[in-house]
This record gives C-alpha cells, structure tokens and sequence, in this order.
C-alpha cells in the first residue's frame, strides 16, 4: 500500500496536477472514519447513522481549545507547566492584542478523550439495542450533535469556527493548508493512514477479532461461549469513535477550520453508504471506496447530485451487493 | 454437595407461566435427562440454567457453591458450564477450527488493545489457543475438517464441531440440547457412546432430549416436566413406570 | 406564564403533536404488516404537500389535495413494489440502509424537480391573518383543520381495520403472516397497500400542516424522527399510544420553546428519543414481556 500512495504523489508531480493532492488528503482524513465504521458495521454488526458526530466531536473540540484566548490565566499553574513544556503559544493577533493559545497537540489530546467520554456515555445504554432501535438511537445522537453545534455561539453557530492555526510538527514541518507544507501534509495523512490500517489489520487477526466476528455471526452462541459481548460492543464503538475524532482533528487543523456540516445527518449516511460499497466487513475494500468516493465527491464530480448519488448508492448497493463490491482476498 | 442445585425455579413470560417452581439436583459425574411434552417448559428451564433467559421470575440456581441465578451466559461460560443449541449456532463466515477457537475464548483476556498491538506475547496466547482448539478437533475425530466454512458441512458435522466448541471450554457441565435431533439411528448411537465416554473422563451432562432410546440408555437420572412442573424424578425405569408421566404421555386412564 | 400564553403554546403543541401521531400511525402500519421501519414515511409527508402546492395551481385546492395523496400513495406502493419486494430475507441493516437510500433519493428528486425554497398551501378557509379567539389565546382556523382532519383519520383507520375485510386482512398479516397465507390472503398485496395508506395519510398531514409550518424539500427527515419518536414511546405497533404519545411530545416540543433557546428545540426532542429507547424501548404503553420477543 505504501507503494501506491509513492506512486500516486510521484504522478501527480510528473502531470503538474499537484492540486490533487490537496484532495487526496482531505480523503484520507474521511476514509479514517469510513474505515472504523466499516469494523463497527462489518465485524461486529453494530450500525451508526451517526458517525459523523465523533468526527465533530474532535474536530470542535481541537478547534476551540487551540483558539481560545487563554491570556487573562497566564498565570494560573497549570498553563505555567504547560507552558515549560512548550506546548502554549503566545503571539498577538490580527488586532494586535497579545494571546495565549494552547498547542494544537494539547487539543488533539482533549478531543480524543472527548470522543472517548461521549462514545463510552451514549454506548452504554445503546449499544443494548438492536437493528432499527439502535439505528434510530445513533442517528439521534448526529442529530443532536448537528443541532448543538448549529445553535452554540461558542461552537461558531452557522458559520463554524476558523482561524484555526496549523497543526506544529518537528523542524518547522506544520499540518496545514499551504501549498509549502503539502507534500508532508500528504505523507502525514496517508501514514496515519496506514498506521491505523495496520493496527485494525492486527485486531481483526487477533482473538479480540475473532471475537468480534463471532457477535456478529450469531450473539447468542458467542456468549453462551464466555464472550462478553457487551463489553467488546462497547468497547469497538469507542475505538471508531476515537478514529474518527483523531480524522476530525487533523482534517481541522489542515483546513483551518471546521462547520456544522461536517456532523450533518447527510456526512453520517455518506460514511455508511461507503462502508457498504466497500463491503461490510473488508476494511481495505472501504480504504479503497472511501477514498474514490470522497476524491470524486471533493472535486465536485458529482455535481448538485452529490447527496443523491450516495442515497443511490446505498440503495443500488443494497439490493445486488450486499456484501460490497470489493472483494475479500481469502485470508 | 450436588454439582447443580435448582430450587424452586420459575420463569413467566406476561401471562405464560413457562416453569413452576422446578427443583432438582444434579450430581457430579452423572448424565441427568430433562424429558416432557412440547410446551413443557424443559428448553425454557434450560436456558434459564445456562444464563439466557434472565430475569427468573423466581428460585435460585447454584452451580459449584456460586449462585448463578442473577449471571449472564458469558459469566456462566467462564464459571465452568458450557452448552449446545438444538438449531446449531456455528459461526457462519467461519471456519470450523476458528468456531472452535471461540471456545477457547475464556483461556485468556483477549483485550482490543492488546489485539490492536500485536505484541509476542499476544501471539504466543493466539498460538496456544490454536493448539488447542487443533486438539479438540482431533479428539473429536473431525481434524480434516479444520480449514473447512463452518456452513459447507452436513449436519451430523455441524454437530460434531458444536460439541467440539462447547468442549473447549473445559467445561464441569455440558447442557446439551437435543442432541439427537436430526439425527441417523446410526448417528444416535454414536452419540450416546461420546456422551458417555464424556462422563466417564469426568464432565457432569444435563441433556434436554425427545429421544427415548437415547434418553434411557445413557441418563442416570430423569427429570420430567409437563406443563411447566416437575411430574416425575428418579432413574429412568421409576420416571417410566410413574403414573402421571404415563398419563401425560400416553394420554392413558 | 398568563391563561392566553398558556393556551398558544397547547394550542401549538396539540397542532404539532397531531401530525406527529399521524405520522406515527403511518410507521406503524408498516411496520405491523412488515416489520420494517419505513424511513421513508417523512417523506410521503413532504411529497404530499409540495404535490398539492403544484396542482393548486391549476386546480381548486380539495381537488389539489385529492390528487396529491393519490400521487403519493401510487408513489409509495410504487417503492415498495420495485425496492422492497425484491429483497429476499433482508437483514436488518439492509432494510434500514435501503430505506434511508430511497429517502435521499426523493429528498434529492424533490430538491431537483422543485427548488430550495419554501413554498406552502394556501389555508383552508381564511388566510394568514384570520384567527379565532379561544379563551383568550388566538387560533388560525388551520390549527382547526389539522385536529380535524387527524382526528378523521385516526378514527377512519380505526373503523377501517376493525370492519372492512381488507383491513382485517391487514390485521392478520402482521399477527401471523404465515396463518394469513394459508388463509388465502395475499400477504405480498396486503404489504403494498400498508405502504399505499401510510403513504396516503402522510401526505394528507402533510397538506394540512403546509400552511402553518410551510413545506420544504427536506421538511421530510426531521417529520420522520419526531414520527418514530412518538412511536417508539407509545409503542411501536400500538396507533392509539402513537395518538397519545404525540401529543405528549407536541406539548413538551412546544413549551420547550418557552425556557430554553429554540435551536436546542430538537435537542430536547431527541434526547427524549434517547431516554425512551435506553430505558423503555417498548413504549409507554408497550408490554415489554412482548417486545422482547420481537425481532428487531
């Protein structure tokens, strides 16, 4: 795989398409989230009509943590240690008024415990439900989230929140949306990517993924077998929660920003409809559709159609392909 | 003490009194009968033991001194009771030798973490664990079988990995239910001897059952149930020579 | 809060928690016959009214009407008959999934075949300014009709199940479809017509709320949450629960917007949602010994 992420950034040199990179790496960050929903569905048959609220989750909570002014408690002691540590910001901003911010890696630390709490917080009364019950109760919770962040002043209401800084690395390497910094952006996305491909990869091989396959295949066998299947729900819930709220930070960051549609009910079904394009239970069929889908849907492919395209899809998918259209190699 | 202990169990869904007051015993080491009519209430008394039906309405249940009445099945499994289904619940999408893998489940934690990070001493468990189940197969006499989908193979099979699955557990009771069912008369021969042979290597079998000649053969004690209550207990020629289990049967004066 | 604001926000309540039960009844004629969840139920609501708002313009509105539910029952038996038919033994995510599909497809038609913009029916009898005074508080004789009407289709259903024999037949089907078949019951056209007169009274609500709430292209969604809300608590099944449940959720909807800002509104409504589903998922005049027993 690290091959054909080489192969595609060395093409779009060599084309003078670069600006197609700044696509493909908004993909990876969505094919992130494609890609936990697609164990949560495929391996242990949980469905989520609301995925894309813990990809808000991160994505709002970096996005008010590194741009709060936190100036007025320069003094209090936590900011004092975090601030040996190097990880605050001062600086003056367009005003010229002097700020103090958080580093975006505080944030990326916050919005992942944020996802955390709120997956493990709404898993543990819903994830006792099943098919349209379960079904509803997440598409609930996307809609709160769409709700809350629209109506929040803090949240940025409408219009969402920008002016989010860039995203620091080492030797002055930084996530953001510049055309100085895409080539490591690109690699960067693609190789958290890859990272968490390799561990989803491990899990669905070990026993905690043989496990997970058994509640999918029949619940009631696997805990007449000592399978505690309440615990490994929940628990994969928050994992996909967590992967998505990590894509949402990034995604942020990258692009500046962050707005109440990222956690529309349309974002949620989209994840959905490519998970089951890329087939139910076959994470690199859903890398694979993800990153079509969103590349095409990006660049605009799809028109005024765009929505209705993935509700054909669901669809279409559905009713002759059940199982997705990306075959499984036999592992 | 008796290995399993139901005292007084009952189980009403709304209006329907499933089982009334039922109390038995079932000592280490025997293979005890659970025989009735349909509508009895002998599968739903089964499930209530093996940890599926909860709440009871009422009665306790106490396996190896641990009351298990208020456990969930996973709990049960990992308390040393394993059981069977009568529809079988092999793991489609599975092979046989992973099926039994399931059941070697409970040997250790089995972490998302640790299973996310594939660290040697994670797969080192994953080995032994697949040495393991390997073993029960060939116990089982079905080794051929391991690399075969769980779905591809003739019923009389499936149950041979089913058995094989709930073994792995390392099971001191194995509630089976209806074994028989579907079954050759060949085929029910054969599985009264491994039922057998099963005792006599040290694990205490609770067999719900439609089968007479299975159940008379290989039981050393009968329950009988009708209409959600205990009607007869004891060895099997006493149950079958009982009044009330002959008139419920056979509908005699 | 004085006698007449009281009045406004009940008043406001029982209109909106009528259409809700409405729509409730209508998921669970489906699902009583099926087993499924129509996510699609919302939008017959929405493809009623726009309907009507076209036809009006050339046709006298009872006739507008008339025509715009006989659209959308023909639409909805359509649906079924060419997505869901087909399916043989789906699971449940399949059924959810391809529901949802066919709603953003006629969400995204409607966006297509009319626009983004809010459009409405004209009202019954008055207009926009007409009002009745009850008790002090002012009511647009449209509130009237909506009562009225859902009132008419509760009461219709009612008399439709217990005495016509394609509404026993219906009843039979979803008790025991099997049964039914052996009794010569067509249960594959007892399921199109479930669709057909759930798809009928949701277009029928959506007409006659059209001029209070104003009828959007993507109107539909939020109907179907709320719909399955009340449903869920009164009961999925159960259409007199639906009646009740509606109404408890208009009211609380309602004056919801008296103590808190009117963007967590729906907040409050799905978090009702949520609490049903996590602690009494059958409902409030649900049995939950039975519900267990069901599938889904």
């Amino acid at each position: 795989m690290a091959a054909s992420i080489i192969a595609i950034q060395v093409a779009t040199t060599m084309t003078g398409s670069e600006f197609l990179l700044t696509q493909l790496i908004m993909a990876a960050w969505y094919s992130l989230v494609v890609v936990g929903l697609c164990l949560l569905m495929g391996y242990a048959g949980q469905i989520s009509l609301g995925h894309a609220a813990f990809f808000a989750i991160g994505g709002y909570t970096t996005a008010v943590l590194s741009t709060v002014n936190l100036l007025p408690l320069k003094n209090a002691l936590p900011l004092k240690m975090l601030a040996s540590l190097g990880l605050t910001k001062g600086g003056t901003d367009p005003w010229g008024c002097e700020v103090l911010h958080l580093s975006p890696w505080i944030s990326l630390l916050a919005a992942v415990t944020a996802s955390a709490i709120v997956a493990y917080g709404i898993g543990i009364p819903i994830l006792r439900l099943k098919g349209h019950y379960l079904a509803m109760a997440t598409l609930g919770v996307g809609i709160i989230t769409y709700r809350i962040a629209l109506g929040t002043p803090l949240l940025g209401a409408a219009d969402g929140l920008s002016d989010v800084p860039p995203f620091p690395f080492f030797a002055g390497l930084a996530l953001d949306g510049t055309r100085a910094h895409r080539l490591f952006s690109y690699y960067f996305s693609w190789s958290i990517v890859l990272i968490v491909m390799l561990l989803l990869v491990n899990l669905i091989g070990s026993q905690a993924g043989r496990a997970l396959r058994a509640i999918h295949g029949n619940e009631a066998a696997a805990q007449a077998m000592g399978v505690d299947t309440a615990r490994y729900k929940l628990h994969l819930f928050a994992l996909s929660a967590i992967i998505a709220a990590i894509a949402g930070v990034f995604m942020t960051h990258y692009s500046g920003g962050i707005g109440p549609a990222e956690t529309s009910v349309m974002k949620s079904v989209r994840y959905v409809a490519i998970v089951a394009v890329g087939g139910m239970a076959n994470v690199w069929g859903a890398l694979i559709a993800g990153t079509i889908l969103n590349f095409l849907s990006l660049r605009g492919f799809f028109g005024t159609y765009d929505d209705a395209v993935f509700g054909a899809v669901l669809i279409v998918m559905m009713l002759f392909a059940p199982n997705g259209m990306v075959m499984r190699k036999k592992s | 003490m008796a290995l399993l202990e139901v005292k007084n169990l009952s189980k009403s869904f709304g209006g329907l009194h499933a089982v009334r007051e039922v109390s038995f015993c079932v000592e280490r080491g025997t293979i005890h009968g659970i025989i009735g009519p349909n509508g009895a209430g002998k599968t739903t008394l089964f499930n209530c033991i093996a940890g599926s039906i909860r709440p009871l309405s009422g009665g306790t249940i106490v396996f190896d001194n641990q009351p298990i009445h208020s456990c969930a099945s996973h709990e049960i499994a990992r308390y040393g009771i394993a059981r069977t289904f009568q529809t079988i619940k092999l793991f489609p999408r599975m092979t046989v030798l992973e099926n039994v893998m399931i059941g070697c489940h409970t040997r250790s934690r089995g972490s998302i973490l640790s299973g996310m990070f594939s660290l040697p001493s994670t797969r080192a468990v994953e080995r032994s664990i697949r040495n393991a189940a390997m073993e029960e197969l060939a116990i089982a006499g079905i080794a051929d079988l391991a690399a075969s989908d769980a779905q591809q193979l003739s019923f009389g099979q499936q149950r041979s990995v089913e058995l094989a699955r709930a073994l792995s557990l390392k099971p001191q009771l194995l509630l089976l239910d209806e074994p028989a069912s579907g079954l050759t008369m060949h085929e029910i021969d054969r599985m009264g001897e491994l039922i057998g042979r099963l005792r006599n290597s040290g694990i205490t079998v609770l067999i719900v059952e439609h089968d007479m000649s299975l159940i008379m053969t290989i039981c050393d004690r009968l329950l009988a149930l009708s209409s959600g209550r205990t009607i007869a207990e004891g060895t099997p020629h006493e149950v079958q020579t009982h009044p009330e289990v002959i008139r419920v049967y056979l509908g005699g004066r | 809060m004085s006698i007449p604001l009281f009045l406004q926000y009940l008043f406001s309540g029982i209109t909106s928690g009528s259409i809700y039960a409405i729509i409730a009844i209508g998921f669970n004629i489906i699902y009583n016959t099926t087993g499924i969840i129509n996510f699609v139920q919302g939008e017959f609501a929405m493809l009623g009214g726009m309907t009507a708002i076209s036809f009006s313009r050339f046709m006298p509105l009872p006739a507008a009407i008339a025509c715009a539910v006989a659209v959308t029952a023909i639409t909805g038996g359509l649906l079924e008959f060419i997505f869901i038919r087909p399916l043989r033994n789906p699971t449940v995510i399949q059924m959810i999934i391809v529901t949802i599909g066919l709603s953003i497809l006629i969400r995204e038609f409607a966006l297509h075949i009319w626009d983004e913009k809010v459009h409405s029916l004209p009202y019954f009898t008055g207009n926009e300014i007409s009002s009745i005074r009850v008790f002090g508080a002012y009511l647009s004789p449209q509130v009237l009709w909506v009562l009225g009407i859902c009132a008419f289709l509760v009461i219709g259903l009612g008399l439709f199940f217990a005495h016509t024999a394609a509404g026993r037949a219906m009843r039979a089907c979803s008790a025991d479809s099997i049964g039914a078949t052996l009794c010569g019951i067509n249960t594959r056209n007892m399921v199109t017509m479930s669709f057909m007169i759930s798809a009928s009274i949701g277009a029928l609500a959506g007409c006659v709320v059209s001029p209070i709430t104003q009828t959007t292209y993507d109107c539909g969604m939020p109907l179907a949450v709320k719909g399955f809300t009340v449903a869920i608590i009164g009961g999925l099944g159960n259409s007199t629960g639906a009646v009740a449940a509606g109404l408890l959720l208009g009211i609380v909807e309602a004056f919801c917007v008296a103590v808190m800002p009117m963007a967590y509104r729906d907040v409050v409504v799905i978090a009702i949602l949520l609490m049903a589903l996590s602690f009494k998922p059958s409902g409030l005049f649900g049995n939950s010994a039975s519900h267990a027993l069901k599938e889904f």
